[in-house]
């Protein structure tokens, strides 16, 4: 490839130049597009009061940790951070086991009510969970899993389920089935050719649905703040009446709202994107 | 084992769990829309349609879905394409376009909020700059363009990253061999996108779209936030009947009336976008 | 490599499952005292000595939604409710455990009998009280029309006086709580139809609400035009995007205790019929579900207790609903607030009105069609005759199907409050 492009006359080098600042400066503006909103956020949650109330606004920090150390003090708040992980992370757990089988079946088989089943996945997501609430409380309570956080990584797991069955079948119909079937003819059956050969190259989209089922689980709220009540997660500890709250302590409270989520995207964003699929051979 | 129970046993997971924490209160909950408490009506429909606010916030549920699904639809691709074709710093910057996933709706409602405010950063700014003498007043019942817009900015902020981590995973799938023979037989960049791109992604497009489909309209914390009561949606129609007016069976109706919106553009995605069973090379 | 993770999983959660039980607390479940500060202060300092208390402020959506699932699945884990009048009025009073036997109660015979919800035993204590008045930044002040006392306001001179602010700094500085959150039924209610029409429901079309509706339009002019977005307006006078506002008292209080020195407190306007005003209550109830009933019934007389109602003060901006002498150093939200109040209860020409009574679970339903009046005529400027003749017939058949009679400042009714 950079043969060609040293072959080519000036002025194609020149516009392929162009076209380079073009590019970089589009990839400048659109990060800004993400961060500034957040900056402002950053800017409010370290102001005090006063800062955050004034007219016109900072756009330099002034670095008073008052709203943090409100909520650094407030008594219960690990135990609810604790809640919250473990929430997300079976909810993370569960529905990439129980969604993904479900995706490469989707993908892979022409079967009797293939359409319906996809689209009772869908509808999942197309019904407001505050409405299901209730009953599913009520079932909760009987059942005996009320207030405890398996019982609440159930539901988020629904929530999260279409996105696993989703992306994972996306993902596996984007990979040719002649590989697969290579792979049978060198001697693995479906499984193991499945484990060496599928599995690599679909870890990006299990990773995106991960990030999915942990993010979905970590911003609800409703079903939360319904179905716990000792084991109360972050979200519904703190959060739930953030809006009702003065500005600064708002502020504060969206930005540790937003932290952890962006540290565990952080972790997790290698494999994101990861370069051992296909692309790369 | 038997293949043609193949796909039965891997759905069987996602099916058991979806009937027990979806369908079963979803039933429950569908039934109170067409009771009112001795029988069979459409009483509840016929309500909430009448309703003088109804159309308005239909209205404004589709107006937002097409202003801003195609420019997210756009946006995405681009950021995709543009991460695909990166060499250095791809983990960083795929990582800063990914933040907004963890931001929950609410958080990006106070962010959003924060920014068009009338002592918020935009006027500010440009008090700061000298473009404005005192500050405007954005969200006003007498600016509903700028009310649609601020709405409109937010929600692309917001939940671009969601299409965005799809199609990357779903890029990243397509053969690097394909854009090579394109450059070789003189493709252009944009053809190369047109008839290699587009065509491999239709998999992952499909799942992007009828995901943000869905949830759009289905959206309501960032209306509220920016749109205070100048512009119902649907969605806060529903949840006004089911907490303020206690009248579960009005809610139920129009999250109903919601669901099937959903199911008839989810029908037309599917349809326009047909994935063939598993990619051909 | 997915085997051990899920092994590990499952054993997790038998852990999680097994750890759930066993529970000594009282669960007080409030709709009340909800911003994160407020909430900690009720935790340390007003439920300090009542024992095992856990205090959980939720949203109405959850907190209805939870309440309703323990009464249906009929075992529950809420040992005390806090909410307000209007919340218990929309239950069944038979989820509720008759608190007669307690001998509680407020001070206010008048709120007494409200908390019977129409039984003859108390279904909830009443608990605590507010209001609505109205709030004023210092530099507002130099515009008050001439002859105008800031304490015996008209709704005249309050148009007056927003109109001469906008015309000195160039933008409208009145502020009403007109957002999603905001509480501007209770304006309309409470403030507006009584001033104007001496009634709620009976005076709803009537042509004196006819030229209560033009005040408003009057009033909505000079009003900041972001007002749509506000709920809770000390964030407003804090930001100076506002001067002159009407809220709940709690909703105001941030602004006084931040700025003390900054603002004023003052009474709600009069119009041609009186000064209406009118009283917020919240109380706390039990239902029948609670786990505990001794620990829940001690809860609640721990809640009454004078030395609980002044930290509650403290900590929430309500006012004790028992005879109790206030000490000196309360907050200056308090402080402010208070002093309004009784100015505008003892004003000579006083027209205090009641909650709305007897609404059941269409207490929403009646809050709607004041909001829906406002946002029709105020909002999107249809005919005022039109929409209250429109609106008239969905507040006639609520009050039918609820055969709620009429309350103060209404004449009483025999049966149903007749809309006129």
């Amino acid at each position: 490839m950079t043969a060609a492009t040293t072959d080519l006359v000036e002025g194609g080098a020149n516009a392929r130049k162009a076209g380079q600042y073009v590019y970089i400066a589009a990839v400048v503006l659109l990060c800004a597009w993400v961060l500034v909103p957040l900056y402002f956020l950053l800017i409010n949650t370290l102001s005090s009061p006063e800062t955050v109330n004034a007219y016109p606004k900072r756009f330099i920090p002034e670095f008073d940790l008052g709203s943090l150390t409100f909520f650094a003090n407030f008594a219960g708040i690990l135990t609810a951070l604790k809640n919250s992980v473990l929430v997300a992370g079976l909810t993370m757990i569960m529905s990439i086991t129980i969604g993904a089988p479900a995706g490469y079946a989707l993908s892979r088989f022409d079967f009797r009510g293939k359409e319906l089943f996809r689209l009772l996945v869908l509808l999942t997501r197309a019904f407001p969970l505050p409405l299901l609430a209730l009953p599913l409380a009520v079932m909760f309570i009987r059942v005996g899993i009320d207030d405890t956080i398996f019982g609440l990584a159930l539901v988020h797991t629904t929530l999260a389920i279409p996105f696993a069955v989703l992306i994972t079948f996306s993902l596996f119909s984007g990979i040719p089935i002649e590989l697969e079937e290579a792979a049978w003819t060198l001697g693995c059956n479906r499984l193991t050719a499945f484990q060496k050969v599928i599995l690599p190259l679909v870890l990006p989209g299990i990773t995106a649905s991960a990030i999915f089922a942990f993010v979905i689980s970590w911003n609800e709220v409703f079903a939360a703040a319904v179905l716990t009540i000792e084991n109360r997660t972050l979200t519904a500890f703190l959060l739930q009446n953030l809006d009702t709250s003065p500005l600064h302590l708002k502020f504060a409270g969206g930005f540790i709202l937003v932290v952890p989520a962006l540290i565990f995207i952080f972790a997790v964003r290698k494999y994101l994107f990861a370069m051992w699929g296909i692309a790369n051979r | 084992m038997n293949p043609r129970l193949l796909p039965y046993l891997l759905i069987a997971p996602v099916t058991l769990f979806l009937c027990l924490f979806f369908l079963y209160p979803f039933v429950l909950v569908a039934q109170q829309a067409f009771s009112n408490g001795s029988g069979f009506t459409l009483d509840n429909f016929r309500d909430v349609t009448s309703h003088w606010k109804f159309p308005i916030s239909l209205r404004n549920t589709f107006l937002l879905a097409l202003a801003v699904v195609p420019i997210q639809l756009a946006l995405s691709l681009l950021m995709a394409t543009m991460v695909n074709r990166m060499k250095r710093g791809r983990d960083l910057i795929l990582y800063i376009w990914t933040i907004p996933l963890g931001i929950s709706d609410l958080a990006a409602g106070i962010i959003w909020l924060a920014i068009f405010e009338q002592s918020g950063f935009l006027n500010s700014m440009m008090g700061g700059l000298g473009l404005i003498d005192s500050p405007t007043t954005f969200l006003s019942y007498s600016t509903p363009v700028m009310v649609f817009v601020a709405i409109m900015l937010a929600e692309i902020w917001r939940a671009t990253a969601i299409m965005l981590v799809i199609l990357v995973a779903g890029i990243g799938l397509i053969p690097k061999e394909y854009y090579e023979a394109g450059e070789v037989f003189g493709a252009t960049p944009w053809q190369r996108f047109l008839k290699i791109t587009l065509p491999m992604l239709r998999p992952s497009l499909q799942t992007a779209l009828v995901l943000r489909v869905i949830m759009a309209f289905e959206v309501f914390a960032v209306v509220s936030a920016l749109g205070g009561t100048l512009f119902p949606v649907l969605m806060g129609e529903t949840y006004e009947y089911q907490f303020r007016l206690l009248n579960s069976g009005a809610a139920a109706a129009i999250a109903l009336v919601i669901l099937a919106i959903s199911i008839a553009f989810t029908l037309i995605i599917l349809r326009v976008l047909r994935v063939p069973k598993g990619a051909t090379i | 490599m997915l085997r051990p993770k899920l092994a590990g999983a499952v054993s997790g959660l038998a852990l999680l499952v097994s750890a759930a039980s066993a529970q000594a607390e009282v669960l007080f479940w409030s709709t009340q005292a909800k911003p994160v500060e407020e909430a900690q202060a009720m935790r340390e300092r007003v439920l300090a000595g009542a024992g095992e208390v856990d205090y959980q402020p939720n949203d109405a959506g959850p907190w209805i939604t939870r309440l309703n699932a323990e009464l249906e699945a009929g075992s529950g884990s809420i040992g005390v409710l806090g909410a307000l009048h209007g919340d218990f009025s929309a239950m069944d009073p038979e989820d509720l455990v008759n608190l007669g036997d307690l001998g509680l109660g407020s001070a206010s015979d008048t709120f007494n009998d409200l908390a019977k919800l129409g039984t003859d035993d108390l279904q909830y204590i009443p608990w605590m009280q507010a209001s609505y008045i109205m709030a004023a930044n210092k530099k507002a002040l130099e515009h008050l029309p001439d002859g105008a006392d800031i304490n015996a306001l008209t709704y005249d001179q309050l148009i007056e006086w927003s109109a001469s602010v906008m015309e000195a700094t160039g933008e409208a500085k009145f502020g009403f709580p007109a957002g999603p959150q905001g509480l501007k039924h209770r304006f309309f209610q409470g403030y507006l139809y009584p001033s104007y029409t001496n009634g709620v429901v009976r005076t709803f079309a009537s042509d004196k609400a006819v030229t209560a509706w033009e005040k408003m339009r009057e009033l909505w002019a000079v009003t900041n035009p972001g007002s749509t977005n506000f709920s809770f307006l000390q964030e407003q006078l804090l930001s100076e995007d506002v001067w002159i506002a009407f809220d709940h008292t709690s909703r105001l209080a941030g602004a006084f205790n931040e700025r003390p020195d900054d603002f004023v407190a003052f009474p709600a306007p009069a119009g041609p019929e009186g000064r209406g005003f009118m009283p917020v209550i919240a109380g706390v109830a039990i239902p029948k579900t609670a786990p505990d009933m001794d620990a829940a019934k001690a809860l609640v007389a721990h809640m009454l207790k004078p030395e609980t109602q002044i930290a509650t003060l403290r900590a929430t901006n309500f006012f004790p609903v028992v005879d109790v002498a206030l000490p000196d150093d309360l907050p200056p939200s308090v402080q402010a607030a208070g002093a309004a109040v009784a100015t505008m209860s003892a004003s000579a020409d006083a027209n205090p009105g009641l909650l709305p009574a007897g609404l059941g679970d269409k207490g929403g339903e009646f809050n709607r069609v004041f909001v829906d009046t406002f946002e029709r005529i105020v909002l999107a400027g249809q005919p005022i005759e039109a929409v209250l003749d429109d609106q008239k017939k969905t507040l006639a058949r609520i009050m039918d199907e609820t055969g709620a009679p009429c309350w103060a400042p209404d004449a009483p009714s025999e049966g149903a409050c007749p809309v006129e």
